[in-house]
């Protein structure tokens, strides 16, 4: 027998409340049938003896005491998944939006996920050529990792995002399969529409699937957008053993999705409205990236964020920093420049590159290049600020060339260009030749054996016209 | 039969019931998940569940085991790993596959395995609490001892098995107390919220020596003690974490992964079963246990895997063994009382956490100590907490609350993480009020003058941190040469001393003679630099004899069982010394 109950007891933002209902499990979905004919997702977000409390995903615009029936489904919210994904575009509750008809489910999966046990999983070593100077060579991308990019507003977080897609190489040439999984979260249509036109013109439009939520979509569907996505990853990588890179924007604006509902069911917030487990349901996010023991595909993440007002230490970047293995942080001032990819090298860092360069991944001199390049580029810093109290004249013969080493590091290193692929020995070898344009007693986190191989100060005056 | 009334999270209440108590543990539904209760009054008796609650129904049954949210204790802990509530996380894996599922039912210790158990006791024996009647070798590093439970009052020893080989719950001996006959396993529970009982807390004057420079010689921690590592993210407070867990001479480690990364449990998980411990020469899985509750698992287990953690490592203290918690990180464990709070709908006090915060974060720091143990041994815990503050803000309350609980403070530090300055422990920040109690074993094991030297060493520190100042607004070009000498020596200290390569074989671990030898080679070179500015000579001649570099690189050219090579190193540089004052016409 199926029991549908009439009316509802309470609305408030997007939940609704329902009077003696029984039988009801907690996260479980429902579906709200309107006086109209129309249909609305539910999802079960606390329930008691006769009382349980929905949020309804396509919002509760519309909605009366009277004019709703609603039918429990008896399980959480599953996403159906199939291989056939691959090339299809859904909303971000996970149903197809492109036209092109529902798909034939091979099975059904929680979209919650389930946390992979720390003793299943296999620690990621793999690293992936982004073909990318500053991030291959100084916080390199391991496949299974989660790698987030910190930007703001107008910055190039979107192309970077697309040259990344276009030149990583994500599988070795053993013709293993990899794919794209693509989720937005209250991007602006044109946004999207960037996106799916640089899949089109990579010709990799094929291996992606896409969630789409747009910002004027209801806010509890992008509640929803990042997990169904996920889970699909999961589902690509874990049982048809496929490399999954999983590129997920904005999360600020899923954040705010977060607090609002939040505040609709009258939690406690902490810090700037956020609610006290945003810490919690971020890493519910992250957390599933990785490689587990015994598959051969992975999942790699690339979240992009926009921090409000650049500023770093909002609670939405400083917990997914908490939480994800490193950043890559875009700077304003390096893109008012003119400079591309404004990466900002000294606060990016990927914690997983340790075990995943040197010899037998990327090159073995790679650590001790990149020690010294951020090394070198810390005392940048220094110098600059020191020019620019006394100004650059009366500064020391040392931080002249700390200077000069900044210059052209930010020429010719981070400015690389949306088309330029860089090889790992390339990316190391210019990392090196700029190196030599410091005293060779400055580089102090090298030795003598690196220094007689690559310290070559007059082949980098005639390289950079010194 | 009590039923569940409502659900909100991990939080399930139970209407008018009367059958539970504070803090007991109990089964949810009929997955029987398991739980704590959390709260109990007339009306409702409110409940934390461990595990996922989805597809969790009002009216399914709530039982009760009447006793107190317990962890089991006994041989097969050392070299496992569990989740927050002590399961083991390789039978779950066995259980449920690589995902974690709910309401797996696994026992928290090997019930097949055999041990070689040594009775230590004979009939007719007194057995008071907390003495040991049984032992067997749990690991090739660590021997268990069997304690009668500090619950227990005690009795007469009636029966004891032979020496032999015996599973965890098999009976060894049998008591005859005042309330009838007890029966003495391998095993026993210890309810993890309550602190185990000591004879007596003893002074905390011996150093936990890490082999790291700036925390053993500028900022040390006592065996016993309590340290905090605060630090925004990327400052590497997990990688101090890890190198105290590696290197550190505590006998036992407890490692405790609270809400942090999967993939950093794998890496200790994977690293720390190739490293070998350097005094036992067995892997270091073999003294190590983990606890692992990552960020996705549920929020209570992480809030209760703080109290697992430590309540092992008060168990093996017991037994008369130093051990080191690494809790990484407080925060997390703090964040996770938050959100339950913000669950129960409790008042808020700073930033949205209870204020209940301070109190259990000092019962969680008072639980360290060096102790006289009921069976007359000696015993420590030291615990070693990372904090990560929000926006890498040390005013916030987790970071200012811990402070007032703990005496050694290692404020990671941002900048010198940048200029990628490992560890990034900041020198002026941070501090440790045990360097009084440790001077007499630093003066007495290492060298007598040790502490005038390392207070020399952290004058120069302090000294260029003023020079800086003005460096900062004119350049170094302006200062006389004897300050231009001091920030050369300085930098040889951050760079050459300070700083520590836990990737080189060497650099990793330095036994306190070889900081001190370091240290000492440094003053040298200060000396013979001022007595050389004295005869006229200036500062880029003393730059000129190529030994601030090779003192920098001290670290690496001098193996760690070299020391003698100091020797020929100081002769070497007081020579080239003064070869560069013969130039001049010394006064003679």
């Amino acid at each position: 027998m199926e029991l549908k109950y009439i009316g509802l007891d309470e609305i408030n933002g997007p939940l609704v409340a329902l009077q003696g209902v029984s039988g009801i499990g907690y996260d479980e979905m429902a579906e709200l049938r309107l006086t109209d004919g129309t249909r609305r997702l539910a999802r079960v977000v606390e329930v008691s003896e006769d009382r349980a409390v929905l949020q309804v995903f396509e919002g509760t615009k519309g909605l009366s005491l009277g004019n709703t029936t609603t039918k429990f489904e008896g399980k959480p919210m599953e996403l159906p998944l199939s291989k056939e994904m691959l090339g299809r575009i859904f909303s971000g509750a996970g149903r197809p939006i492109d036209g092109l008809g529902e798909i034939y489910p091979e099975k059904f999966a929680d979209i919650n996920g389930k946390p992979i046990n720390p003793v299943s999983r296999e620690y990621p070593r793999n690293y992936i050529n982004t073909g990318i100077s500053s991030i291959d060579a100084l916080m390199t991308l391991i496949r299974g990792q989660k790698l987030p990019i910190f930007s703001g507003s107008g910055l190039s977080h979107n192309k970077l995002a697309v040259q990344i897609v276009r030149q990583a190489r994500l599988a070795e040439e053993n013709g293993q399969d990899f794919a794209i999984v693509f989720g937005a979260m209250g991007v602006k249509n044109d946004v999207a529409d960037y996106f799916r036109r640089s899949f089109e013109e990579t010709g990799s439009l094929q291996r992606v699937v896409m969630f789409l939520n747009m910002s004027n979509d209801p806010i509890i569907e992008r509640i929803l957008t990042p997990r169904c996505a996920l889970t699909c990853a999961e589902y690509l990588a874990f049982e048809h053993d496929m490399h999954i890179l999983v590129i997920l924007t904005d999360m600020t604006a899923y954040a705010e999705a977060l607090r609002e509902f939040s505040s609709s069911k009258g939690e406690i917030p902490a810090r700037k409205g956020y609610p006290g487990y945003l810490y919690s349901d971020l890493a519910s996010l992250y957390e599933r990236a990785g490689i587990v023991k015994g598959r051969n595909g992975s999942v790699t993440q690339i979240p992009i964020l926009t921090m409000p007002n650049d500023d770093i230490t909002h609670p939405v970047p400083d917990l997914t920093g908490y939480i994800t293995e490193g950043q890559i942080v875009l700077d304003r001032s390096l893109d008012q420049t003119g400079v591309y990819p404004a990466v900002a090298v000294l606060p990016s860092l990927s914690r997983l590159m340790k075990d995943g360069i040197g010899e037998g991944y990327t090159r073995e001199d790679h650590q001790m290049c990149a020690n010294q390049l951020f090394a070198a580029y810390a005392r940048v810093a220094d110098a600059r600020s020191l020019a620019s109290v006394i100004g650059e004249e009366e500064l020391s013969a040392v931080d002249k060339s700390y200077l000069r080493f900044g210059r052209l590091f930010e020429k010719h290193f981070i400015d690389q260009g949306f088309d330029v692929n860089r090889t790992i020995a390339k990316t190391l070898d210019l990392g090196w030749l700029l190196l030599s344009t410091l005293p060779k007693s400055e580089l102090d986190r090298t030795d003598d054996e690196h220094l007689a191989k690559f310290y070559d100060p007059e082949k980098a005056a005639a390289e950079f016209g010194l | 039969m009590d039923k569940i009334y409502s659900i909100n999270g991990p939080v399930v209440k139970v209407k008018n019931s009367k059958s539970f108590s504070m803090n007991e543990m109990v089964y949810v539904g009929k997955k029987k998940l398991i739980a704590e209760v959390i709260s109990v009054s007339s009306e409702f008796t409110t409940i934390q569940v461990y595990e996922g609650t989805t597809g969790l129904m009002p009216g399914e049954p709530v039982v009760g085991t009447g006793a107190a949210m317990s962890a089991t204790l006994g041989p097969g802990i050392i070299t496992n790993i569990f989740d927050g509530i002590e399961r083991p996380l390789r039978d779950l894996a066995e259980l449920t596959g690589a995902f974690i599922g709910d309401g797996a039912a696994v026992n928290s210790l090997d019930t097949g395995k055999k041990y070689s158990v040594t009775l230590k006791v004979k009939p007719g024996d007194r057995l008071a609490a907390g003495q040991i009647y049984a032992a067997c070798p749990e690991t090739a590093s660590v021997e268990h001892r069997c304690m009668l439970s500090p619950l227990s009052h005690g009795g007469e020893v009636v029966w004891t098995a032979p020496d032999g080989e015996y599973t965890v719950n098999d009976t060894v001996v049998k008591l005859k107390t005042d309330a009838g006959e007890e029966e003495l396993t391998l095993c026993q529970r210890w309810p993890i919220r309550t602190p185990r009982p000591v004879a007596e807390r003893l002074p905390t004057d011996k150093p936990l020596v890490t082999g790291q420079r700036v925390i053993d010689t500028i900022a040390p921690v006592a065996k016993g003690g309590t340290a905090a590592i605060p630090g925004g993210f990327g400052t590497g407070k997990t990688m101090t974490q890890h190198q105290f867990a590696k290197w550190c001479d505590a006998d036992i480690i407890v490692y405790i992964g609270c809400g942090e990364r999967g993939n950093e449990m794998t890496q200790v998980l994977e690293e720390f079963s190739e490293l070998v411990d350097p005094r036992t020469g067995k892997p270091l899985t073999e003294r190590t246990v983990l606890i692992a509750n990552t960020s996705n698992m549920p929020v209570s287990a992480r809030e209760a895997s703080i109290y697992t953690g430590i309540t092992l490592a008060e168990y093996y203290r017991d037994m008369g063994y130093h051990i080191a918690i690494m809790a990484d990180s407080t925060s997390r464990w703090a964040e996770a009382l938050r959100e339950l709070s913000g669950r129960l709908e409790e008042m808020p006090a700073e930033e949205g956490f209870p204020a209940y915060l301070p109190s259990r974060i000092s019962e969680f720091y008072e639980r360290a100590g060096y102790v006289k143990t009921l069976s007359g041994s000696e015993g420590s815990v030291t615990i070693i907490g990372a904090v990560s503050p929000q926006g890498s803000d040390f005013s916030e309350p987790v970071t200012q609350n811990t402070k007032r609980f703990v005496r050694c403070f290692l404020a990671l530090d941002k900048n010198l993480a940048y200029a990628r300055h490992y560890p990034a422990i900041n020198w002026t920040t941070s501090y440790s009020e045990y360097i009084d109690e440790l001077a007499d074993y630093y003066n007495k094991n290492v060298a007598s003058d040790y502490m005038e030297v390392r207070q020399q060493i952290s004058n120069i520190l302090v000294e260029e941190n003023k020079l800086m100042e003005i460096v900062k607004l004119m350049g170094s070009d302006v200062l006389p040469d004897d300050q231009k000498l001091l920030i050369e020596t300085a930098r040889i200290v951050r760079v050459g001393f300070l700083q520590q390569n836990a990737y080189h074989k060497d650099d990793t671990y330095v036994p306190l003679d070889k900081q001190y030898r370091m240290m000492t080679l440094i003053l040298k070179f200060f000396e013979l630099g001022k007595a050389a500015l004295a005869q006229g000579i200036t500062v880029s001649g003393v730059l000129g004899t190529g030994w601030a570099e090779n003192i920098i690189k001290v670290k690496y050219d001098i193996p760690n069982d070299r020391p003698e090579m100091f020797g020929e190193y100081t002769e070497r540089m007081e020579k080239d010394f003064a070869a560069l004052s013969g130039g001049v016409t010394v006064g003679a």
